[in-house]
């Protein structure tokens, strides 16, 4: 049995109990013990001073891209499992667009036995909507959950045939899972490398439109509200989508949706002279994009923030703009970008904040976790958010190196992540 | 030493409207070594150039490299058919060896957006972008205003209307920027799915009609139609975009005053610009080309660092 772990002194930030305060966690066999003032520590104990940083339930991604198993040269499950840990992640779902493409309950185990080897972030995988991703046949989503998936989705491919998210949306109910949308509208978006905007004009780039996303925001939610399936979407990057959203959810629609740490705090802007580190799909939009997904995840129109850690060799970056994969890692810069555009701006609370990145995606993908409640999985970050960096993509731990924020001083940062009651990252060196 | 364009050019959205000037001015003096028997000047004796075309061209190659040869420079001629680049050299590494090479100039065209820029922040050399996707072709851009300036004088006020698929055209961003900057009126007409969508924002006026755009305009600058627009579904078909946005000289005939035809080439007869046009007392296309030639000695000129004053002297050393 692992050592108990006394978390002393810091302040504990648990929206799934109200609980905003200076107090002590113990962490026992795995599971939490105590949320409480002045904890005695068992005789076994470690005890982790906490004093002026945040302790809160673990951070999980519920949108990255692991590689393994086809691209073990830029990502393999342990090293995005590490990355993660030191992310502050917990725990991270890996999408399925892998080669093979994770389809079928044998793939679903491959990936959670790498993880189990990993021992840092639990990785939970998320099978493919489609065989191959291809969009035709239903995979087998009954099969895939008996080996440990967790939500479905054809990420990186939009699902083109509304019949088949229909009957996605109305199959995933016998298991209670979210069948996720990547919402693209392939014919709209076809060929494009950047926002449509003055940007891409000037450019010369082509355009992807916001409506080639907000065509199929609002055909899931009217699926989802004709099915009564729970449709998740992920990556929402417009103001228009934003406002379908709420459409949908003042009407009781099962809808949620993410936002990544990019979408909110650059612009079609960054994309500079032809940076290929600032493309990704969907693409950076407006400034009125970025303000009006901000007032979305405060108000909590949209439920949770994710990552999107896409890694691509640096090769593949290193090109011509239009022929560059999409894409950014994003892990290990997560917490960072949104502790210091978001809540010391004050546009996020920290219990917002904690809320978006780690109680709603365990509830929204009804994960282990969430919570620091007594019984519950001993998963929980600590953060300073004092400490003061630099983002340098030469320290991830991640393969990937293609980030936008390279160089960019933030403020905040991981120091303990534990996962099950152990002690996956501690981060030695910080300045405040 | 830093030339008065800095290391490259790569487009007229970043020049300021005194560095547009000066190139137009330094041209002047060269256009005349072309009107020479003897059309050579020692001024970039010893300069390397590669001409690094990954798309086909004729007219522009071959200005660039007659500019380069009457500058006395050494240029070389990589087309990607039969290079290393058609068999799958990544752009970066094509670069490097060129700067291993230790060649003073690039001169590159390029299918892909940006691919100028990518090439200008990894060598050291100069780069000179002969045109990139749909971005920029600064000196197509330069060489149309050249030609405008030798009609009107000043562009001061003078009204540009830029016809046809805006969309995908190098030309028309490079006419838009460097117009604007010397106080020229742009407008642009086509068809709105050739026009970006975002087009209110460069600051232009758009004209939906032809008819309406040639009894505004001093200068038509009338756009390549790339065949391939048909079978892309931007428009339904040639006939009718002659029909409806051909440059005729029966639409002509009614503008309120004589209007200047430019057209970058190669042109589609027929389709945007009907031949009795083409070949018109109006029509300058082939001044075009021949200033062409000076806008590259210029542009060659003032990127190997050269005194802009000296330009003329150049000139006179050369008798």
């Amino acid at each position: 049995m692992t050592r108990p772990i006394l978390l002393r002194g810091g302040r504990v930030v648990d929206p799934s109990q109200s609980i905003d305060g200076r107090l002590d966690v113990l962490l026992v066999d795995g599971l939490i013990e105590a949320c409480g003032q002045n904890l005695s520590a068992p005789d076994t104990a470690e005890v982790l001073d906490c004093t002026d940083m945040i302790v809160s339930p673990g951070f999980i991604d519920v949108h990255c891209h692991l590689r393994e198993p086809g691209r073990e040269d830029v990502e393999t499950v342990a090293t995005g499992a590490r990355a993660a840990a030191a992310g502050g992640f917990t725990a991270v779902c890996a999408m399925p667009n892998t080669d093979p493409v994770t389809d079928n309950q044998a793939a679903v185990g491959f990936i959670i036995r790498q993880a189990q080897r990993a021992k840092a972030a639990r990785v939970h995988p998320i099978g493919a909507i489609s065989l191959g991703q291809r969009g035709e046949a239903l995979a087998e989503f009954g099969e895939m959950i008996g080996a440990g998936a967790v939500a479905f989705s054809d990420d990186g491919r939009p699902v083109v045939s509304a019949q088949l998210m229909r009957t996605a949306l109305e199959y995933a109910r016998t298991f209670n899972v979210p069948v996720i949308d990547h919402c693209e509208e392939p014919t709209l978006s076809h060929g494009g490398a950047m926002n449509e905007g003055i940007v891409s004009a000037r450019l010369g780039l082509k355009g992807i439109p916001s409506e080639a996303e907000e065509i199929m925001v609002i055909r899931d939610i009217l699926l989802a509200r004709r099915t009564k399936g729970h449709v998740h979407l992920a990556h929402m990057s417009t103001v228009g989508s934003v406002e379908l959203i709420r459409w949908g959810k003042d009407r009781g629609i099962n809808v949620t949706a993410e936002v990544c740490p990019h979408h909110l705090t650059l612009t079609e802007d960054r994309v500079g002279a032809y940076d290929t580190n600032a493309k990704m799909n969907p693409p950076l939009r407006t400034a009125a994009d970025v303000a009006a997904l901000r007032d979305a995840v405060a108000d909590g129109t949209i439920d949770l923030v994710a990552t999107d850690h896409a890694p691509h060799h640096y090769d593949e970056k290193e090109q011509e703009f239009a022929n560059a994969p999409n894409g950014i890692v994003g892990l290990e810069t997560a917490l960072a970008v949104v502790h210091t555009n978001l809540v010391a701006t004050r546009v996020l609370d920290y219990s917002r904040l904690v809320e978006c990145m780690s109680c709603a995606p365990a509830r929204v993908f009804h994960l282990p976790g969430g919570t620091l409640r007594r019984g519950a999985v001993a998963d929980v970050t600590v953060f300073d958010p004092h400490a003061k960096w630099t983002i340098d993509p030469a320290t991830f731990l991640s393969k990937g190196r293609n980030t936008p924020y390279a160089g960019e001083r933030v403020r905040g940062r991981a120091i303990f992540t534990i996962v099950d009651g152990e002690l996956v990252h501690t981060m030695t060196h910080t300045t405040r | 030493m830093t030339s008065a364009l800095g290391k490259d050019l790569l487009g007229l959205e970043a020049l300021s409207s005194e560095q547009i000037n000066l190139i137009l001015d330094t041209a002047e003096p060269f256009k005349e070594i072309s009107e020479r028997a003897i059309k050579k000047v020692p001024t970039l004796r010893g300069s390397t150039i590669v001409n690094l075309f990954f798309e086909n061209s004729t007219r522009t190659r071959i200005s660039f490299e007659f500019a380069e040869k009457r500058l006395s420079a050494d240029p070389v001629n990589v087309s990607s058919a039969g290079s290393s680049m058609s068999k799958g050299e990544t752009l970066v590494d094509t670069a490097r060896n060129l700067e291993a090479m230790r060649i003073d100039m690039v001169v590159i065209r390029h299918g892909s957006s940006g691919a100028a820029q990518f090439l200008a922040e990894r060598i050291e050399s100069n780069v000179i972008n002969a045109g990139d996707g749909m971005h920029e072709h600064p000196t197509q851009g330069l060489l149309d205003m050249l030609t405008l300036r030798d009609h009107f004088g000043d562009l001061q006020g003078k009204r540009v209307c830029i016809c046809g698929d805006v969309l995908h055209s190098r030309v028309a961003r490079s006419n838009i920027w460097g117009l604007r900057k010397v106080g020229a009126e742009v407008a642009v007409c086509g068809p709105r799915s050739l026009l970006p969508n975002a087009i209110d924002e460069f600051g232009v006026t758009v004209f939906d009609r032809i008819e309406d755009a040639i009894e505004w305009a001093d200068a038509l600058n009338i756009l390549r139609l790339q065949i391939e627009r048909m079978t892309g579904g931007y428009i339904p078909s040639l006939r009718e975009y002659n029909r409806v946005f051909g440059v005729t000289r029966e639409r002509l005939s009614r503008a309120p005053r004589d209007v200047l035809i430019l057209h970058p080439g190669p042109m589609n007869r027929g389709v945007e610009i009907d031949s009795d046009v083409a070949d018109g007392e109006h029509s300058v296309i082939l001044d075009q080309v021949t200033n062409g030639i000076a806008i590259r000695m210029a542009v060659l000129y003032l990127l190997a660092g050269r005194n802009p004053e000296l330009a003329e002297s150049a000139k006179a050393a050369a008798r």
